[in-house]
């Protein structure tokens, strides 16, 4: 067989590629849409403004569920990002390159890998009978802020590192601190990757149901306060699909969920450019 | 005439390498002193050392001393910070922030805590004015540092140091990564700066150390082979090394 010319390889790879490519799209496409075109048609104000009231027909709506959800990534996120991006400044700007701190990373590693479920373990023994926060949306931050954490610290580092050494040593030749240079140079710079790694943060919170089973619980009630159960939009499809047979309140629920993930999306990023802009101190004009 | 900066006998460890081996050498006020000699000679060593850039590069160690107005800037009770808004750096690449014209210059100051507009505008347009910057950008202040051209980005990187306002100034090659009608823009700027700074340029073109300072050091093996006035240094080397380097026999 003789061998193929480069620009027949070439042809064959974009092929290669494209198709990939395509699929990709498509497959992700299709599950969207399934679930959209499946569950937009169901949702009215009844559904969105009632909560479950149970039954093997999953009488009732959301409500309480959309409300137990935004309170968890609320309070998931203030947990998480503040103890996050503090590891990840440490692990990124001050921590000397030696056997602890590899130890450190290597242990991140290792938490990234780890099933959810064994966090929802660990935070059923800690958090919900250790500390007797019970079933509670706090019991259930606390969990996924654990569950997250390895993600943001490594996706957050990863940025930071990535921000050129000159601009730090810029920074410092000007009689910045160290500290100075890390808020006022290497943040904003890394801003983008660290936005990232939040949104994906909080598409986790949203996306898992295992853990927060076992430390949240499964009430469908209106959630009152921080120690208050709850169920999640996600876990009421779980439930949804295994406890009932309204299918279609669980494309209904799974298609609310999108439409949160991507407001969520947008605001964060806005919210990003925003920032980005007044820390870069840009104008269209002059000043 | 006094020296602004002095070393004695300073010595520099990477590791167990040494880098540098007992320099001492006297930097005079309002002159430029340009060190010269070829890639690892430790020049650019030596260069970070007077504005103590290399304490955050790890495992290193330094013996003896650099003076700044006769006063140990290694000794412990010195604030780093201190003497690099005292002797501000110029870097090989520039390295503006991803930033506005009008925030790069200004970040210095703001580090320092000033946070009064009008002293800010003021001390910015003094600054680019001084860098031979203000006319090009004086209508785009609030545009990224980024966008400009390399020679521009520079002086960006000047202003930004002027701001703080230095006693001395180091600038590592800083026109190495630009074409020659911004490196002859820089060096005009560098003879109107010593008027009320100090520089030392650490240069690999000869003809540019030649054209633009008073005083040469000729560095080799991270060893001061020779330092003398540029004038002497280039017509009349008393080291052989330094008569087969300037006369392009290696390096």
């Amino acid at each position: 067989m003789t061998k193929l010319s480069p620009k027949l390889t070439q042809k064959f790879a974009w092929g290669f590629a494209w198709t990939t490519g395509v699929i990709a799209v498509l497959v992700m496409l299709l599950i969207v849409g399934y679930v959209l075109v499946q569950g937009l048609p169901v949702i009215n104000s009844d559904f969105l403004f009632s909560s479950p009231e149970g039954g093997l027909a999953g009488e009732g709506g959301i409500f309480s569920c959309i409300v137990s959800t935004l309170w968890l990534i609320v309070i998931t996120m203030a947990i998480l990002i503040p103890l996050g991006l503090g590891a990840a400044i440490y692990l990124a700007e001050y921590a000397p390159d030696n056997r602890f701190t590899h130890f450190i990373r290597y242990c991140v590693e290792l938490l990234a890998g780890v099933p959810s479920i064994v966090f929802g373990l660990f935070g059923f023994a800690v958090f919900v009978l250790a500390l007797h926060l019970n079933y509670s949306i706090l019991a259930g931050a606390l969990t996924l802020a654990c569950l997250l954490l390895p993600f943001l610290v490594r996706s957050a580092e990863e940025a930071m590192k990535a921000v050129p050494y000159s601009q730090r040593e810029a920074a410092l030749a000007l009689g910045a601190t160290r500290w100075q240079a890390t808020i006022h140079v290497v943040i904003p710079a890394a801003l983008p990757g660290i936005v990232t790694g939040i949104i994906l943060c909080v598409g986790g919170v949203v996306a898992e149901s295992a853990c927060l089973y076992v430390t949240m619980g499964g009430s469908a009630g209106m959630p009152t306060s921080l120690l208050s159960g709850g169920r999640t939009l996600a876990v009421h499809v779980f439930y949804l699909a295994m406890e009932t047979n309204a299918l279609d309140k669980a494309m209904a629920t799974g298609a609310v969920l999108i439409v949160i993930i991507v407001i969520i999306n947008l605001i964060t990023r806005w919210f990003s450019h925003y920032l980005q802009a007044r820390m870069k101190g840009e104008t269209s004009h002059g000043i | 005439m006094e020296f602004k900066m002095q070393t004695r006998e300073l010595e520099f460890y990477y590791g167990k390498v040494q880098a540098l081996k007992k320099i001492t050498l006297g930097i005079k006020e309002h002159q430029i002193t340009a060190l010269i000699g070829p890639s690892g000679c430790g020049k650019t060593t030596f260069l970070r050392l007077l504005n103590r850039m290399n304490d955050v590069v790890p495992d290193t160690h330094l013996i003896g001393e650099v003076l700044l107005d006769k006063q140990n800037i290694y000794a412990p009770q010195v604030d780093v910070v201190e003497v690099r808004k005292r002797v501000g750096m110029v870097f090989q690449q520039p390295n503006p922030f991803p930033k506005s014209i009008y925030a790069n210059v200004a970040f210095g100051p703001r580090m320092l805590g000033l946070s009064d507009g009008t002293k800010l505008d003021e001390i910015v347009e003094k600054s680019l004015r001084a860098a031979a910057l203000w006319d090009e950008v004086k209508d785009n202040l609030g545009k990224s540092g980024m966008v400009l051209s390399g020679g521009q980005q520079q002086r960006l990187c000047i202003a930004r140091v002027l701001a703080v306002e230095p006693e001395v100034i180091l600038m590592d090659e800083p026109c190495s990564a630009l074409d020659p009608l911004s490196t002859l823009r820089i060096e005009d700027l560098m003879r109107e700066l010593k008027t009320k700074y100090t520089i030392v340029i650490v240069t690999h073109n000869m003809q540019q150390a030649a054209r633009v300072s008073e005083w040469a050091g000729f560095f080799l093996l991270g060893e001061l082979v020779e330092y003398d006035k540029t004038s002497e240094l280039f017509s009349r080397p008393k080291n052989k090394r330094t008569e087969d380097y300037i006369t392009g026999r290696f390096g």
